[in-house]
């Protein structure tokens, strides 16, 4: 997710809402529906090489003609309507309505940004704010110059999807559907016919890349729609840490949003992959919302190489996705660390898959489900040990807690171990919120909301200490903020 | 300062006190004393403004305010503590995030500036030593994993930074030997202060020893069936309460 700027987007978009929708046409949105030539005006429009669109067509005709008749896959513990996909456009560009200050902005919008301690100038920039430039935001545009200079000298390669296909194509090519090939499953044969765009990183061999790729992607990165791309590659011993997303409410008028993200380690390389997502979960009775279904998988292709998936998981209607880790190297390590809460109507079905194929190979599971309203979360957790995974070992750690007598939790872990040798540990509770900690922390001080939000974030501290510094923070308050309303 | 008046109290629908009455005045320590059974948590309960349980006849007055009217964070606010008999262990936060929460809640809730980290540390280290704590012990979550006396002192810090008005110690000498007991009681005795009153609950004199009141009241079965002087404890210690016709099951 395009973080900051996404949310400038979205947000403007909101208040396009909310000053009456602009009906004016746009040339450049493609007519809705999705066909063939739909694909090919999508590749056109981006100027993209032949082998790219016959990819986009290879994966098109697998989901029309192999996956759609079957419909969308049914086992997760979610329900929803059947989406109408020729009822969406697949391509647009539409125009902003500038805003003059921030007393044009929804103020509920404007108070969330408040609780989470958002600057001032970042909110007009987030909400879209006329003369606002970025640069007179961030005392740092030149710090954000500097990091670009940066890791254009240490060999990384930072930046759009669409820039990496003109500037190196040799490596989107290699990699691209290398972890998620476009026969995945049924969302992720979508995103390969239709993405807009997304991100792209090439961490060249022994580079450890020196900051966080968030602080500069934040600042610079373009909105790239519902179905957006991100193919990040860490050569041999390299190491690098992205963060995607964003604390700040994301609103967004197209309700299915189906991204994938593909990760590649290489010998002895690390990548560290971090999510804060909070798109629009619909209202308290559940109307609108987005329906986030997201295909992410890292291949730990190299000896010694080590991916680690940590997500907080507040926002959409319903979340159905499992990062998860191809454990090819020998002594390779997966790690997953989850923070999954629903409020109100939200449904979240949401957890890991870690396929042991090498020798030695490690993983770490630990998921920290919340569920308060009316919502339904589950985790569901592959752990494959396959024969020549000589020595593998998987610790998992399943905690659900409940808010109320409403919601639900489940917990559905699979394990396949073909290989004696492994060993694999599973533990789970369920608990409810407990009294005596409530009317504890209210006795010494604290008001209802504030002590449901100091026991949730104690709970998730396994899980929340895993997030860079910059964004544990946001993260803590966030999880304060998704579960407002939810104590009585 | 402390008024309660022909107290009623049930919890699940049944009545647990029947009439209390009893006036505790600024700088005085009372105690009350029972056996198992006799309403004595109940008392520190719902004088916290514990949910569940609900006062039916009968009122709290406290500094001229109606207690019962009030949620349990507005009486901490207004300067009522609760020393837990089982405090709680609330996994993930760690001591000093709870205490410097907890302290500044306070505070703005008596319209007092918070303290940024910087003050808070300053004081908190002032404390800790007076307390001879080990500060390491407020790094970890709070009281999981805590000995008794641990925890008993740790109710005892608290007490000392949030600075109450009323101190309700509910049973404060339950699971602790007599060194632990003695350490305690001292940390007790040096928050006596001209403007604070304590009630102290407990089923047994030894505390009384280390915290002496200024006055005993007696509950059993839901009532107060006597009062005196220091010298009533001891009277206690020695008869049993058989001398109000009263059995212990404890005992």
């Amino acid at each position: 997710m395009a973080a900051m700027v996404a949310t400038i987007e979205t947000v403007r978009e909101l208040s396009e809402y909310k000053h009456g929708f602009v009906t004016e046409i746009d040339e450049e949105r493609a007519p809705k529906g999705l066909n063939e030539d739909i694909v090919r005006f999508i590749s056109a429009k981006k100027e993209e090489p032949e082998w790219l669109l016959e990819w986009r067509l290879k994966a098109f005709r697998h989901w029309r003609d192999r996956l759609l008749p079957a419909a969308e896959p049914t086992w997760a513990r979610v329900s929803f309507p059947p989406i109408d996909f020729q009822d969406s456009y697949y391509f647009s560009a539409p125009k902003r309505k500038e805003l003059n200050s921030l007393d044009e902005v929804d103020p509920e919008l404007l108070a969330t940004y408040a609780k989470l301690g958002i600057p001032l100038k970042e909110q007009e920039v987030l909400a879209g704010v006329k003369n606002i430039a970025i640069d007179a935001v961030f005392d740092s545009v030149s710090v954000a110059t500097t990091f670009k200079k940066k890791l254009q000298e240490m060999g990384i390669i930072f930046g759009s999807f669409s820039d990496a296909v003109k500037e190196h194509p040799e490596l989107v090519r290699k990699y691209l559907g290398s972890v998620v090939p476009y026969t995945d499953n049924f969302y992720a044969a979508l995103n390969s016919a239709v993405f807009s765009d997304g991100s792209f990183a090439y961490i060249p061999p022994g580079v450890r890349c020196p900051m966080e790729l968030s602080t500069y992607f934040r600042i610079n990165a373009s909105n790239t729609g519902q179905f957006e791309r991100t193919l990040l590659i860490a050569d041999k011993g390299a190491y690098v840490s992205y963060l995607e997303g964003c604390t700040a409410p994301q609103r967004d008028e197209n309700q299915l949003h189906a991204a994938v993200v593909e990760l590649v380690a290489l010998d002895d390389a690390e990548v560290k992959y971090s999510t804060v997502q909070n798109w629009y979960p619909g209202d308290a009775e559940g109307k609108g919302g987005i329906y986030n279904f997201v295909t992410k998988r890292g291949a730990c292709k190299g000896v010694n190489s080590k991916i680690s998936w940590t997500q907080v998981e507040t926002g959409s209607a319903i979340t159905w996705k499992y990062p998860s880790c191809i454990l090819q190297g020998d002594n390779s390590v997966g790690e997953f660390y989850s923070v999954a809460i629903t409020n109100n109507h939200q449904q979240a079905d949401t957890g890991t898959k870690m396929v042991h194929i090498g020798r030695n190979t490690r993983s770490t599971i630990i998921s920290k489900g919340i569920s308060a309203g009316k919502s339904q979360n589950t985790y569901r957790g592959l752990v494959r040990i396959g024969p020549k995974a000589e020595g593998a070992r998987n610790y998992t750690q399943c905690d659900s807690l409940l808010m109320g007598d409403t919601c639900e939790a489940h917990t559905t872990p699979y394990i396949e171990v073909k290989n004696r040798s492994a060993q694999v540990e599973h533990e789970a509770t369920t608990s409810k919120i407990s009294e005596d900690q409530l009317f504890y922390l209210r006795q010494r001080g604290l008001d209802a909301e504030d002590a449901v939000s100091m026991i949730v974030n104690g709970f998730c501290k396994q899980v929340l200490q895993e997030l860079p510094m910059e964004f544990a923070v946001e993260a803590q308050k966030l999880v304060a903020i998704s579960l407002e309303g939810s104590v009585g | 300062m402390l008024e309660i008046k022909n107290l009623h109290v049930t919890v699940g629908g049944k009545e647990i006190l029947h009439g209390i009455n009893l006036s505790l005045d600024e700088g005085q320590v009372h105690a009350v004393m029972g056996p198992n059974g006799s309403g004595k948590s109940t008392l520190a309960y719902v004088l916290a403004g514990r949910d569940g349980y609900e006062v039916t006849r009968g009122e709290i007055v406290f500094d001229g305010k109606d207690l019962n009217a009030m949620t349990p964070e507005e009486r901490a606010h207004a300067g009522v503590f609760l020393a837990f008999q089982y405090p709680v262990e609330i996994p993930g936060v760690s001591g000093l995030n709870f205490l410097k929460s907890a302290l500044n809640e306070v505070r703005k809730g008596r319209g007092e500036s918070e303290l940024d980290a910087v003050e808070f540390l300053k004081l908190m280290r002032e404390r800790v030593s007076e307390l001879k704590m080990d500060e390491a012990l407020l790094k970890r979550p709070v009281n999981v994993g805590f000995s008794g006396g641990e925890k008993k002192r740790n109710e005892i810090l608290q007490m000392s930074l949030l600075e109450p008005r009323l101190a309700v110690l509910d049973e404060t000498d339950s699971g602790l030997d007599i060194d632990a007991l003695r350490i305690v009681a001292e940390g007790v005795n040096s928050l006596r202060s001209p403007k604070r009153a304590m009630l102290v609950i407990t089923h047994y004199q030894r505390l009384l020893s280390y915290i002496v009141p200024d006055k005993v009241h007696i509950l059993a079965g839901g009532k107060i069936i006597a009062e005196g002087g220091k010298e009533l404890a001891l009277e206690l210690e020695e008869k049993g309460y058989a001398m109000f016709g009263v059995t212990d099951e404890a005992a």
